[in-house]
């Protein structure tokens, strides 16, 4: 019996695994797809938004406190002049003719004194101008013409209370809160699959102890352990989600638990036993593939969860500290400022619902995907 | 046998099914025409996917939600097919009533079985819940079960699957309807239950006059109840008549090959001088129940001091219903789960060896599931399913030698290695089962043991599969532990028959003599509810 | 029956201890302490605080005097309620949570429940997908943003419901925080109902329902709902725990004198009893739940009922 299908060079036919399957039941579910891309989308923009924003997450624009989301640019063309006179008013010169050129302002000036050259920092100090000279000044040094540029700036989504550009405070608050629900669902995946994997495989009377001891951590109001964690040793970035991952790891040490008993009740697995497969192979080759599908349904779910939790914990004003931010901490400082400041709340609302959203639709997608018999 | 010119009582006529999927439509009945008459049996034949519960869960409008009919179903002069809910209740439930293949899903959990014996007469007949009780206790003492008075009490867990299905038939009777439809009523049921719950049908059907719609893919069974028969294959009916002559004179191929599908012919006589391969002396295995944290565990003693022996190229069947200890002594002989007693296994002892020692000797030990969906890892390859057995045992191989090793193995089970890069969920099943022998045969083993091998299979697949298994026995050499609840397959495959009980051996023998001459009641009762007697003598 | 609550009871009270002595210890070994003012207080006066508080004694023997005192129902006095012990506090906040939070239980039981249901008789039509659509965004969208968009339209800007306060549980007062509460867990309810009522009404014994002509009240309602409203009982538990974190907030937003907020206010003011007190009785609270829901499932499961 020769192996005739390899000389006569006959290819094999090409077989489509579970994961193809998989893979193409989730592309013709619609909104899984566009979840992906929002998803995607909002990631890049988070990543790459703050390096080309215009503005630093922390600059404090003291001229513009509270302004409203524009897509024009500020200042608006009637602020400049009010705002032109209450700088040289402070710098106690007299304003006797404006003009505004283009994007520049030209001023003649007189004053009691002389003029001090140093007049021009009162108007570079504002945000609304820079490059201010002091040109033709008057024999007795008690008039000039100063000239300045109008500094033209773009707050689309506003600025906050501190007059800060909540557009790209928004998308560092997405840095970090995207950061932290994936590092604190790494962590409790970690945990959950190695404890309930271990559980599930030793099975017996360890099998019995080990889940015990989720059972009774189940009905420890964990929040409130959080918070207090959170609360007594000070709001670190790392503990927050060192905390977060720690509470989440018990659903996924059950779920793990659960597919490798069952797995491992599987034909597949005791005729692979029945072969002399070792444990490695056993493992290897068995368990861990098929064990993986509901652990990443389980982990595209996690991540919102986690992300909420955090917002959640900064809400309460616990969460990570000025001047960095997260969509929790600008959310709980939008419904503050809700009545006078709509926007303040509205845009990351927008950013983490949206977020939520995604990965509520492709964690459900992949359910649908890799179990399909639900439909 | 029937007088011709009665009207028929239910009338399918042109009958279509198609059910909309995400990979387009399925076609499960194309234009089917069946009718039954009063006080007749009229059976419905075909394998799985022939279309024939579909059409009676058309008829009974009980489709999945993405079904759609199209045709008639005419019962006293009206067309119930297509009927509104409400329209449709006052028939069905009252005049037609239908038991189900999953004795142990078909009643509600959660509610006696007074409580849901009642629901169809207080619904249909205006009964009070107390006349409906009453009449509940009637009916089960009707359907033969033991103390009524308590059972009726019960819910559906505290009962066995006989008893399910046997309330399942009183609560079909509780309206005298005029058409009973028997979806496969035995098919997961042992076979002394089985020939039990069929001899309560009949004598049922004799006692109040109903017609019987038998749907079911035993040609046994059909042999022994139907008056008429519907032969369906792919969603059509092929051939239909009365059941004498569809038996002795088929017309159309496809029932020819039903009938030649009962596997038949035995295995070629070995020397029976040839050296032992296996031999098992009082096996014991028991199980501690529930042994919680206070609660005393209490012993189940599934194999119960089983003794054999097994020589070079021979087989043994080894028969019981569910819950014998047959799989169990199986798997212990293999040293897989851990048992008392002594087995040696080519001269080696290996009782007591653990699973490294025995690493090495299960290469020449395998083992064949009953089930091909399941003992085939899902997420690999059939050629990595094959081969892996390899990478144990001759780990010197190199990726293209075991792919080699693969290719030989599925043409020595009639596969084209073609496919050996698809995945298991690709194949029928039938075609598993093969990729589950090639995964033992790819390792040239001495001993197979042959777990219900066939049970999940079709009739037709079913005679393949045991031909493939002589013809590989005969090849290679091959010792088989063969074991199964199917009579007709063990009387083919077989040289000797063990027959076990509640883990015990009730009779061993050469498989003629058991056959033939069985000693114990047990034996008898076993062969005769397998209906082997009938069929077997009008074969001759 | 009753052995079975008496023993579950019993059995509660090594997590209850568990829960003590974590919290307990957690708090201690943490920095600072609760008369670490701005300003702080003269050595004296800080000497007696600590006296009275036994803070002067070893932190072992602060334990068990804690452990004994807790063991007859006393939570000591509150550290930055000066004027008040725990008890007291809880007196006054204790039944306010529960009103809040049983009342929004039952809104999304049965909001969630009914929607469930309607969206699993019209699988995959309209009306199915607008429910889930819904109840997803019910799940991502958190209450700290729904609670101010509902105070500012609701309350603010249309002047119909008050806009915090809780004025002694008042109708119009309760609205507002009890949809906020309620939200999340309707939509959590409603996918559930939703999931398992589909596959009850797929089961064998459901189609046997249909088969033997049974009016559609009794197949969806007798037969269907019973089986599917056993995992929305197993959610209880967690829905309880869901409710009690979710007051938290509530409580926040809404200036409403619970134990959700005097736990954040007792957190961040270091009183250590009043964080231990809420812990304790959020803990019993989750306990006893689970145990409801249990005899629950029972009463509702007959194969359970007999193991």
């Amino acid at each position: 019996m020769t192996p005739t299908s390899l000389e006569t060079g006959k290819t094999p036919a090409k077989g489509r695994s579970l994961w193809d399957d998989a893979r193409d039941r989730l592309l013709a579910n619609r909104a899984a797809v566009a979840s992906m891309i929002v998803l995607s989308a909002i990631t890049l923009i988070s990543i790459l938004g703050p390096m080309l924003s215009p503005h630093s997450f922390d600059k404090v624009y003291r001229g513009y406190v509270k302004v409203p989301a524009s897509l024009s640019a500020y200042p608006k063309p009637d602020e400049i002049e009010p705002a032109f006179r209450t700088l040289l008013k402070r710098a106690r010169v007299t304003i006797v003719d404006y003009a505004r050129e283009g994007d520049e302002v030209v001023v003649d000036i007189t004053s009691k004194r002389e003029i001090d050259p140093r007049t021009v920092r009162y108007v570079d100090r504002s945000d609304m101008f820079e490059n201010a000279v002091l040109e033709g000044f008057a024999a007795d040094k008690k008039s000039a013409v100063l000239r300045a540029d109008i500094n033209f700036v773009h707050f689309y989504f506003g600025t906050d209370a501190n007059g800060r550009d909540m557009m790209t405070r928004t998308f560092i608050a997405g840095r970090v809160s995207l950061t932290i629900g994936l590092l604190a669902t790494v962590v409790a995946i970690t945990i959950g699959v190695i404890y309930g994997a271990t559980s599930g495989y030793l099975g017996g009377r360890i099998d019995q102890m080990m889940m015990r001891v989720v059972d009774v951590l189940y009905s420890l109001p964990f929040i409130f352990f959080v918070i207090m964690l959170v609360v007594f040793f000070g709001r670190n970035f790392i503990l927050m989600f060192i905390a977060v991952g720690a509470v989440e790891w018990l659903d996924m040490a059950r779920i793990v638990r659960g597919q490798t008993l069952t797995i491992k009740r599987q034909e597949y697995v005791q005729a692979a036993e029945a072969m002399g497969v070792s444990d490695g192979g056993i493992l290897k080759r068995h368990i861990i593939p098929n064990t993986l599908g509901p652990v990443v349904v389980y982990m595209t779910l996690l991540v919102p969860k986690v992300i909420l939790l955090e917002s959640f914990l900064s809400f309460l004003g616990l969460g990570v500290q000025e001047p960095m931010t997260s969509w929790g901490v600008l959310i709980s400082e939008g419904a503050r400022n809700l009545q006078g400041a709509p926007w303040m709340l509205i845009f990351p609302s927008i950013f983490l619902t949206s977020t939520l959203f995604a990965l509520n639709f492709i964690g459900d997608g992949l359910r649908d995907a890799l179990d399909p018999k639900d439909r | 046998m029937t007088e011709t010119d009665t009207n028929p009582v239910l009338t399918i006529s042109g009958l279509t099914v198609d059910f909309d999927t995400p990979t387009g439509p399925v076609h499960a009945v194309r234009g089917v025409d069946i009718n039954v008459r009063a006080g007749e049996t009229v059976a419905i034949v075909g394998e799985s996917g022939s279309g024939k519960s579909q059409t009676m869960m058309a008829a009974m409008g009980l489709l999945a939600s993405n079904g759609r009919t199209s045709g008639e179903v005419t019962y006293q002069d009206r067309n119930i097919l297509g009927m509104s809910v409400r329209e449709l209740n006052q028939v069905r439930g009252k005049k037609i009533t239908m038991i189900f293949q999953e004795p142990m899903t078909s009643l509600d959990p959660l509610y006696t079985i007074g409580r849901q014996l009642a629901e169809p007469m207080v619904v249909h007949g205006g009964l009070s819940w107390k006349a409906a009780q009453a009449k509940a206790l009637e009916l089960l003492a009707l359907v033969n079960i033991p103390e009524p008075e308590r059972k009726i009490k019960a819910y559906p867990y505290e009962l066995s699957g006989g008893q399910r299905q046997r309330v399942m038939i009183a609560m079909a009777l509780a309206n005298d309807p005029d058409v009973l439809i028997a979806d496969e009523p035995t098919t997961a049921l042992d076979v002394t239950t089985q020939a039990q719950i069929l001899e309560l049908l009949a004598d049922l059907q004799k006692r109040l006059g109903m017609a019987v719609i038998f749907i079911t893919h035993d040609l046994g069974i059909v042999r022994k109840i139907a008056d008429r028969v519907y032969v369906m294959k792919d969603g059509e009916v092929v051939e239909t008549g009365e059941t004498r002559p569809i038996f002795e004179t088929p017309a159309h191929p496809y029932t020819r090959m039903l009938l030649d599908a009962e596997p038949t012919g035995s295995k070629a006589v070995v020397d029976p001088k040839a050296p032992i391969l296996l031999e098992a002396q009082k096996i014991q295995v028991a199980f501690a129940l529930d042994a919680g944290f206070l609660t005393p565990s209490h012993v189940l003693k599934a194999v119960d001091d089983v003794s054999f022996s097994l020589r070079r190229g021979q087989t043994l069947g080894i028969v019981g219903e569910s819950g014998s200890g047959k799989s169990t002594l199986g798997r212990a002989v293999l040293n897989l789960l851990p048992a008392s007693g002594r087995v040696v296994f080519n001269g080696e002892l290996i009782s007591g060896k653990n699973r490294a020692s025995m690493r090495a000797l299960r290469r020449n030990m395998q083992l064949v599931f009953q089930d091909p969906f399941g003992s085939l890892s899902p997420r690999l390859t059939v050629g990595q399913i094959i081969s892996e057995g390899l990478l144990v045992h001759e780990p010197s191989l190199s990726a293209r030698e075991r792919d080699e090793r693969a290719c030989q193995a599925l043409e020595e089970v009639a596969l084209d290695p073609v496919m050996r890069n698809r995945y298991p969920h690709e194949f029928s099943g039938g075609q598993r089962q093969r990729i589950a022998i090639a995964r033992t045969m790819v390792l040239k083993p001495d001993l197979v043991v042959l777990d219900e091998p066939t049970s999940a299979l079709d009739r037709t697949i079913q005679k393949q599969i045991v031909d493939l298994l002589r013809d590989l026995q005969t090849a290679h050499g091959l010792t088989y532990l063969f074991i199964s609840h199917d009579l007709a397959v063990v009387r083919a495959i077989a040289d000797t028959v063990m027959v076990m009980q509640r883990g015990k051996v009730v009779e061993a023998g050469q498989t003629e003599d058991i056959f033939e001459a069985p000693q114990s009641a047990y034996t008898r009762e076993l062969i005769g509810a397998a209906l082997l007697t009938q069929s077997h003598l009008a074969e001759g | 029956m009753h052995r079975y609550v008496l023993g579950r009871l019993l059995g509660a009270i090594p997590t209850l201890f568990l829960i003590v002595t974590i919290s307990f210890f957690l708090i201690r070994i943490a920095p600072g302490g609760p008369f670490d003012l701005e300003r702080p207080l003269e050595a004296k006066v800080m000497e007696n605080l600590n006296r009275i508080y036994h803070l002067d004694q070893p932190l072992w023997n602060q334990y068990l005097l804690y452990l004994k005192s807790i063991a007859a129902l006393d939570f000591g006095p509150s550290f930055y309620f000066r004027d008040f012990t725990i008890n007291e506090l809880f007196a006054q906040s204790l039944p306010i949570s529960i009103q809040l939070g049983l009342t929004a239980l039952c809104v999304a039981l049965f909001i969630g429940g009914v929607l469930g249901i309607i969206a699993a008789l019209r699988q995959n039509q309209a009306t199915d997908y607008t429910v889930m659509t819904a109840a997803t965004l019910g799940v991502t969208i958190p209450n700290f943003v729904i609670a101010p968009i509902l105070t500012l339209t609701l309350g603010v800007w249309l002047g119909w419901l008050p806009v915090g306060g809780w004025n002694g549980g008042a109708f119009l007062n309760v609205i507002l925080p009890v949809v906020t509460l309620a939200l999340p867990q309707v939509a959590v309810v409603a996918r559930l109902t939703r999931g398992s009522m589909i596959e009850a009404l797929r089961s064998n014994h459901v189609r046997t329902a249909r088969a033997y002509g049974l009016t559609n009240y009794m197949v969806i309602v007798v037969h269907a709902l019973r089986g599917a409203v056993l995992p929305v009982v197993s959610y209880l538990g967690p829905a309880a725990a869901a409710l009690l974190t979710g007051s938290v907030v509530v409580e926040t937003i809404f200036g409403i004198p619970g134990i959700g907020r005097y736990f954040v206010q007792g957190a961040l003011n270091r009183d250590y009893t009043l964080v231990m007190g809420t812990v304790v009785v959020v803990a019993c609270f989750v306990i006893l739940f689970n145990l409801i829901v249990d005899l629950l499932y029972a009463l509702l499961d007959p194969r359970v009922r007999y193991d």
